[in-house]
């Protein structure tokens, strides 16, 4: 029996050890520490996500109201603070741009981000957010290091500042030499400082991570109930066999 | 009993037969005393259907079967509905769990020689139920309209364009549509709800075979009871109770720790809404059909490699007759029959494994020669079904070896020599194995059955 199930996990584990290991090791330092129950990291999330992304972006299977309540809000602190356009407080969070002229505009319609953080994971928004840099030949002069030529300006730039990229030359296997970025370094100061920077953007992806699966919370909560439900009804079950298999043999 | 209800029970056995149904199906049904492990995943597959279809049911009031509403009515039901969240999570694992008792289920049938006679039409009845199984999957999983659920099903029915001169004209009609779209969604959703129905198939008439694989109603008492045999109910529906709470707390540990299990029972990618002008960089069926998707990939000619993973399927339904061996259980069989199984297993493992990765072509190596080794365990097992002479033995290695060396010859080119001599060496090793070594060691006799269970 242990032979089986040491071969299955096995699989299972070497294979996302596998899936893991194709991003560069540098990029793959941007770790996301989410924790969806840190209710005031949620709020200031919403905040900055009003203010910064819902511009373009809008979270179409989330309402306001629901949301609210679930990160602690009441619906006058939501209308006063996170309600900017004509939108009701049961409306869907859906953002005022006109999604036909922002493709103009950008050459890419915004994507929804209801389910980002789930479609993608939270390290990658993370780091998504954090490794803009400056590049000339971008019609946004940026670029990004986590999803190269990306359509989507730095939003973000009056608080982080301007980032450079420093590049490496790498020669791969077949003798092809590329540039490769290795760090990214501040070049021009923003309104916060690098570390209350990379809060801020937990703090978003944070927020992402909840509107992606509201329900996490209460899904974990219940689930230990079941659980141990399914133990003591185990338990009960294998007394219950090993009186009435008693009396073969 | 109260007379009371003695009087109910009476009344309803005048007219049905309720009390025959009970003794023949669980008082009075004799299995065999020594049931292990391997045995609870009968009972639990039928746990699984049921937990499949009031999951199903539910989700249905809700669900819309519309391109531009499908992907939004799921996130309705996991936000909006109430526990929603739960039956969607139960449904979309249910599809998985599904499938890993289904596999341990046939993995059964094969150590226990299970579907020998008088099992054979038994064992197609469970691959008839198999098929139906994957093709209720498959639909199913278009059913949320994610960027997954879109490609996977464009790549599988494009299978159907690679048959000979009907197949445009097939896949057109089968996906109502020149690509897939809200035609395919709604059709597909009428007959993933329709296919339930089919799964109830009674399977109860010749008895279960068990780990010794020795018939138990070859021994009976006087009464006609079979001396090793105990009856189902209680013993063996107190047992699997057991077996149950143990699968649903795993089951629960999935539904509410880890949904997603790593993109295994749900895929990231499948969180972005169907896009029919963006291909996904790679797309992947989900785990349980990825062992025929390998298969499917491993000839890089399409209409061979969709011939080759129907081929796969389609050979476990001439199981019965393919292993005339009358030994049913692993336990008295030869070394080769052991290893013969394990390669088997291991090489189902290993091609499921690779139906998720990029077709890089160490793994496209990969995944032929272990397609080589699942098509070889029929042959080496119809091989064992009596003993063979020494120049028979020669003729297998010589043509088998053969046969793969010839294909090798068609298909190497200058960048790929290295990679095919190595990936040869698979094939070899495991051909010379089972049919040269045989001759110089006692690896080939199978043992002797006791009368009775052990």
């Amino acid at each position: 029996m242990n032979k089986y199930i040491t071969a299955i996990f096995f699989i299972v584990f070497s294979s996302q050890v596998m899936a893991a290991s194709k991003t560069s090791p540098e990029l793959a330092k941007y770790v996301a520490y989410t924790d969806i129950s840190d209710q005031a990291s949620l709020q200031r999330g919403a905040k900055y996500f009003v203010n910064y992304c819902l511009g373009c972006h809008s979270l179409e299977h989330a309402s306001y109201e629901r949301t609210g309540r679930d990160i602690g809000l009441t619906n006058d602190l939501i209308e006063k603070n996170l309600i900017f356009t004509k939108n009701k407080i049961t409306d869907k969070i859906i953002s005022a741009m006109d999604q036909q002229e922002a493709e103009q505009w950008l050459l890419a319609k915004p994507p929804d981000l209801t389910l980002v953080a789930r479609a993608r994971g939270t390290d990658w928004v993370y780091s998504y957010l954090m490794t803009f840099y400056k590049d000339e030949n971008r019609p946004t002069g940026v670029n990004n290091w986590r999803y190269p030529n990306t359509a989507m300006p730095h939003v973000l730039l009056s608080l982080q500042g301007m980032q450079a990229a420093n590049f490496v030359n790498t020669t791969d296997e077949d003798g092809i030499t590329r540039k490769e970025i290795q760090s990214l370094s501040l070049i021009q100061d923003g309104s916060l400082t690098s570390q209350e920077y990379s809060i801020a953007v937990q703090d978003i992806t944070n927020f992402l991570s909840y509107t992606a699966e509201p329900m996490q919370l209460e899904r974990k909560s219940i689930g230990f109930w079941v659980l141990l439900f399914f133990i003591i009804f185990g338990l009960l079950g294998y007394f219950l066999k090993r009186e009435f298999w008693k009396d073969l043999h | 009993m109260s007379s009371k209800l003695q009087g109910l029970l009476g009344w309803i056995d005048a007219r049905f037969p309720l009390l025959k149904v009970w003794e023949e199906h669980f008082a009075k049904y004799y299995a065999p005393k020594n049931f292990n492990f391997w045995y609870f995943f009968g009972s639990l597959a039928l746990v699984v259907l049921v937990i499949q279809i009031f999951t199903g049911i539910f989700l249905t009031m809700h669900y819309k079967p519309d391109a531009n509403l499908a992907f939004a009515s799921i996130e309705y039901i996991m936000r909006d509905v109430e526990f929603g969240w739960l039956i969607r999570y139960m449904h979309a694992t249910g599809a998985s769990a599904f499938f890993v008792v289904i596999y341990l289920h046939m993995f059964r049938a094969l150590l226990y020689g299970s579907f020998k006679k008088p099992r054979e039409l038994l064992w197609l009845f469970g691959m008839v139920i198999y098929v139906v199984l994957m093709a209720e999957a498959f639909m199913g999983y278009l059913l949320p309209w994610g960027q997954m659920s879109y490609w996977g099903a464009q790549v599988i029915v494009n299978l159907f364009s690679t048959i000979p001169y009907v197949g445009e004209d097939l896949a057109i009609w089968i996906r109502g549509d020149f690509a897939v779209s809200d035609s395919t969604l709604t059709r597909f959703f009428a007959f993933h709800v329709f296919l339930v129905f089919l799964h109830i198939v009674s399977l109860h008439a010749v008895g279960s075979n068990n780990p010794d694989g020795i018939e138990i109603k070859e021994n009976k008492n006087a009464d006609g009871v079979p001396l090793d045999g105990i009856p189902f109910h209680p013993y063996y529906t107190v047992k699997d109770i057991v077996g149950l709470a143990v699968f649903l707390f795993f089951f629960s540990l999935v539904v509410f720790y880890m949904p997603e299990l790593g993109g295994y029972f749900l895929e990231h990618s499948n969180f972005i809404p169907a896009n029919p002008l963006v291909t996904p960089d790679h797309i992947a069926p989900l785990w349980y059909f990825t062992p025929f998707y390998s298969i499917l990939r491993a000839i890089p000619d399409t209409g061979g490699g969709a011939f080759a993973m129907l081929l796969a399927l389609g050979i476990l339904f001439f199981l019965p007759w393919i292993d005339q061996n009358p030994i049913k259980s692993i336990r008295y069989r030869s070394v080769l029959f052991k290893v013969n199984l394990f390669v088997f297993v291991l090489s189902f493992f290993v091609l499921g494994w690779l139906g998720m990765r990029a077709p890089v072509p160490v793994y496209s190596e990969m995944a032929l020669r272990f397609s080589e080794l699942y098509f070889l365990y029929f042959v080496i097992l119809w091989f064992l079904s009596r003993p063979r002479p020494k120049l028979i033995s020669y003729i297998y290695f010589v043509s088998l070896l053969g046969v793969i060396t010839l294909y090798d010859f068609i298909r190497v080119s200058e960048d790929t020599q290295v990679l095919v001599l190595i990936g040869w060496l698979l094939p070899f090793f495991f051909l010379a194995f089972m049919f040269l070594l045989p001759m110089f060691a006692n690896i080939s006799e199978d043992k002797t059955v006791p009368e009775r269970l052990t």
